[in-house]
């Protein structure tokens, strides 16, 4: 037993390191699309103190309306423009309708707030796009469908046309935000608005423009997440599901850390697929996916309460 | 518009015309008078204290200035034009730079980025070009980092420009952000209480700091202070404040001479 599981695995991934080449590059695939999620509620989090429950439901209401609008006869890349304009229209009705009303409240409220967002936009896109499952208008967009074949060390190693997409437009996209926040003032403002609302005032941040614009980023990574995982899976509900993997992300990179999200990501993306495939597979008959990443963080927390890259409180008494 | 010729202060210094007039503001809050009736104005270039004991009014004054309170009834005149109600944010975007009495700053941020957020006004690059770092964007912000790096300078502050806020003691965050406000580059500089809570060694930096500012950029400085000493010494002029209601306004010298002053902070029966 113990050979199993200390001496097996190691010794598998060794003997057909092309294998393991491949599962880490799975892992790398699911790993970046979480960064991209948790950043979306990082930024939320950060600007504004409301863990944003919605952020599940935003990727299927994105994905929802890129397929429903191509249905009415729109071309893919019009429709897409169009959706991005009805995620920006929500941000827009969010904060006036939602958090413009309730500043000041207490957190938990807010909370409560976004999780009204999300039955809202449950109902509201099974009115309008009907509860069925869809396709993703993959082909429709130009990604490409196919896949390459290497033989690294006269081994195997399948790279799917549509991963590699995926993780070059995730990867840029990470990329951009992670300049924008940085070095330019409007990125400042979003980071400085979470920290004291006071102080962001009277220095001439408008708590409105930074709401909308978080919010609209996060519609657009929610958009890019729901054709990502849209193209694997089909467009439905359940692809709401894939927002609550990035919770464990949060928990292992603190909910206040940019780059805790995305190293954060990363690491449950591969760890959580090495897992499956050497461990999980063999020893606890699979499907070990689902709940690895929630394991792994508590295993975290016990250790380090706030997270791998959060803050540490320290209390003055 | 009366009295906007500029006047010489006691050693010599010449002060410019109004810059900003209030006129006979009021604030209650529900049935509490926290400012009754009170006019006073502010001239380019001068440093002007706002006194009185505890509870006289002096920080919603303050708070009326930059906008955090709109005033029951009056005006308030900006440059020759009556100021309409307007949010915080957008006084801000004015030229109207304040600090707090309880220290707001972006903790979790550096001092350099706490001090660039003081440049947001001055932004004018649209967000796309910002997103993507793109000709007007990356101008305006090597632009700014440079009048940035200037005021760190000028507040002798390089040492701890990438230290976290948060790790800072009590007097250097409020040094940081006096440099906040600086950043700006504003028309008013609100000083809410700048010395309060420091020693006799902080106390005596941060008043050559607020003389410093306004004697190398000029700026027109508007402070409210607890410490009698320190504000007799600093200012031009001195509006002075009880319960609410104006007591006594000019220089230094003057206030300190007049009997309504000397009653309300040794104590007399109200």
């Amino acid at each position: 037993m113990l050979k199993d599981i200390f001496v097996t695995p190691f010794a598998d991934m060794v003997a057909a390191p092309d294998f393991l080449l491949q599962v880490l590059w799975e892992g790398l695939v699911s790993g970046i699309l979480y960064a991209l999620i948790a950043l979306g509620f990082v930024l939320i989090f950060r600007s504004s103190r409301i863990f944003n429950f919605a952020q599940g439901i935003m990727v299927v209401f994105a994905a929802l309306t890129l397929v429903g609008l191509h249905s009415f006869g729109i071309p893919a890349w019009i429709a897409v423009v169009l959706t991005l304009g009805v995620m920006y229209v929500l941000a827009m009705s969010i904060e006036r309708v939602v958090l413009r009303p309730l500043v000041g409240q207490p957190d938990i409220i807010l909370f409560m707030a976004t999780i009204g967002i999300t039955l809202f936009l449950i109902g509201g896109g099974e009115i309008i796009f009907g509860g069925e499952n869809k396709v993703m208008i993959t082909e429709e967009l130009g990604i490409p469908t196919g896949d390459s074949v290497l033989e690294p060390w006269g081994g195997l190693l399948i790279l799917q046309h549509l991963d590699i997409t995926v993780v070059v437009v995730a990867a840029a996209l990470v990329a951009v935000l992670l300049a924008f926040l940085n070095y330019t003032q409007m990125g400042r403002a979003i980071r400085a608005l979470g920290d004291d609302h006071q102080a962001a005032l009277s220095v001439g941040i408008s708590l409105q423009t930074v709401w909308v614009l978080v919010w609209f980023i996060a519609g657009i990574i929610a958009l890019v997440t729901g054709i990502a995982w849209g193209a694997r899976a089909g467009v439905s509900f359940a692809l709401e599901v894939i927002a609550y993997k990035a919770l464990p992300v949060l928990m292992l990179g603190g909910l206040e850390s940019i780059t805790g999200a995305i190293i954060g990501g990363l690491m449950i993306g591969l760890l959580e697929k090495l897992f499956e495939i050497y461990w999980g597979q063999p020893l606890l008959g699979g499907n070990t996916e689902t709940w690895f990443a929630f394991v792994l963080a508590l295993v975290v927390l016990l250790f380090r309460p706030q997270g791998l890259f959060g803050e540490k409180i320290i209390e003055r008494v | 518009m009366k009295d906007t010729e500029g006047y010489v202060t006691a050693d010599g210094r010449q002060i410019g015309g109004q810059l900003m007039e209030l006129k006979n503001i009021t604030l209650k809050f529900g049935g509490v008078t926290a400012i009754s009736d009170i006019s006073f104005d502010i001239h380019e270039g001068e440093i002007r204290a706002i006194i009185g004991p505890n509870g006289a009014g002096k920080s919603s004054m303050l708070n009326i200035i930059s906008g955090f309170y709109t005033p029951t009834e009056g005006e308030l005149w900006y440059k020759g034009e009556k100021r309409p109600a307007m949010k915080p944010y957008e006084i801000a975007r004015m030229g109207v730079a304040r600090t707090f009495q309880n220290i707001a700053l972006f903790e979790g941020m550096t001092v350099l980025d706490n001090v660039m957020t003081g440049r947001l006004t001055h932004m004018n690059a649209g967000i796309g070009a910002q997103a993507l770092w793109w000709g007007k964007a990356r101008d305006e912000e090597m632009e700014n980092r440079e009048k940035v790096e200037r005021v760190i300078d000028f507040l002798e502050i390089q040492n701890i420009r990438k230290t976290p806020v948060g790790r800072l003691p009590y007097g250097l965050k409020k040094r940081v952000e006096l440099a906040r406000a600086l950043a700006a580059e504003p028309s008013i500089l609100l000083l809410d209480e700048p010395m309060a809570g420091m020693n006799v060694e902080e106390k005596e930096d941060m008043s050559r700091f607020i003389l410093d500012v306004n004697d190398e950029f000029g700026t027109t400085i508007c402070l409210i202070e607890h410490d009698m000493g320190v504000v007799m010494d600093l200012s031009d002029r001195v509006v002075v404040m009880d319960y609410g209601k104006k007591i006594g306004d000019g220089p230094p010298d003057e206030v300190r001479n007049n009997q309504d002053v000397i009653d309300a902070y040794l104590g007399v029966p109200h």
